[in-house]
């Protein structure tokens, strides 16, 4: 796997973060079973406890579930990809909203930027 | 949770020069600490004190509640930053010299790692290169089943592979039953492997904490720190 940190942010919210977002394109599906702790810190070459402590966080948040001496698996909850997907949009567009509101646009000028690069942006995916 | 190493208000002095002036510091089992400093900081003069070859002028330093001596010794697996292995040996018979020297010594394990390393049992100790060198001591490092691992500088002088080579040697090896302590200022190449760290500077412990935690309150990586620190 390869994953680019940012050293200035916790690596295990980084980390659940790859994860969710292998799970909301479906890279990663319901009872899949994710790597080791040991497996995926000698991967990523990270501290086995902060990948513990991402899996567990993931746990806690119903995300994944862990089987006794058989590892850690993709949860299977009902619309889990589309509320990661939600999820994850509202990151996006909360950051995208503050930078621009910071850059000084008003909330009809945002509206009306997006709606103009829509376009352009759909010819180049 | 229990704690491996307690130092408190340590104090060391060569002749007129203070190497240590009131260092305090823990570490808790299961973790890895990267006690972080520029040349002179008083680093190695606090791992030497751990690994009981130093004595201390004042203050106290515990091992698994212990002054450090012959039980401190027994559980306490020291990687030096000087040579310390005969140029007559042979990779094999520095093996055995651990293995002679060491009762938690696993031979499998060192073989194993020597394996992983892509070093060769017949080389002789003298015709390897430094990064050869450092992973010939690492594998006899952490082929102790010790309780406290201190490796200074395990990264000193390695080219970037033989230091993934060496940093992946680390993670797999180690358990959660040990800790670590790792001194470097390459802090960039391996402070993803942190839980906590302790910048020393002038012979004391200037800040300490959770690495993850000083991430996000600072809102730096610890290299970043590291600089702001020492700047």
């Amino acid at each position: 796997m390869d994953l680019e940190f940012d050293d200035k942010m916790p690596i295990y919210l980084q980390i659940m973060d790859h994860i969710k977002m292998d799970i909301a394109t479906e890279k990663l599906k319901a009872n899949d079973k994710l790597p080791s702790v040991r497996e995926m810190a000698t991967m990523l070459k990270v501290n086995p406890n902060t990948l513990q402590r991402a899996y567990q966080e993931l746990e806690r948040l119903g995300i994944v579930y862990t089987q006794r001496g058989m590892g850690t698996f993709v949860g299977e909850r009902k619309h889990m990809i589309d509320d990661l997907k939600q999820e994850m949009a509202k990151e996006v567009i909360d950051s995208f909203i503050l930078r621009m509101k910071r850059l000084g646009f008003s909330e009809e000028e945002i509206i009306w930027s997006i709606s103009k690069n829509i376009t352009e942006v759909n010819k180049h995916v | 949770m229990y704690n491996v190493l307690e130092a408190e208000n340590l104090c060391k002095s060569y002749l007129n020069k203070r190497a240590l002036q009131g260092a305090t510091l823990t570490i808790q089992q299961g973790k890895i600490l990267g006690l972080l400093g520029p040349n002179g900081s008083g680093k190695t003069t606090f791992l030497k004190i751990a690994a009981g070859i130093l004595h201390p002028s004042s203050g106290k330093l515990l091992i698994d509640g212990q002054k450090p001596g012959v039980y401190t010794k027994s559980i306490v697996s020291y990687l030096p930053d000087t040579e310390y292995l005969f140029k007559w040996m042979k990779i094999k018979d520095a093996v055995q010299y651990f293995k002679d020297f060491y009762s938690d010594f696993d031979e499998k394990k060192a073989f194993a790692l020597l394996e992983f390393m892509k070093l060769d049992a017949n080389s002789s100790v003298k015709s390897l290169s430094k990064g050869m060198k450092e992973k010939l001591k690492l594998t006899l490092v952490l082929s102790r089943k010790a309780k406290l691992y201190i490796l200074d500088e395990p990264l000193g002088g390695v080219d970037p592979t033989a230091r993934e080579k060496i940093l992946d040697a680390i993670i797999n090896n180690f358990s959660e039953n040990s800790s670590m302590i790792i001194t470097t200022h390459l802090v960039n190449d391996i402070e993803r492997i942190f839980d906590e760290v302790a910048f020393i500077s002038d012979g004391e412990i200037v800040l300490q904490g959770n690495a993850e935690e000083l991430r996000s309150n600072k809102n730096k990586s610890i290299d970043e720190l590291y600089r702001e620190v020492f700047q």
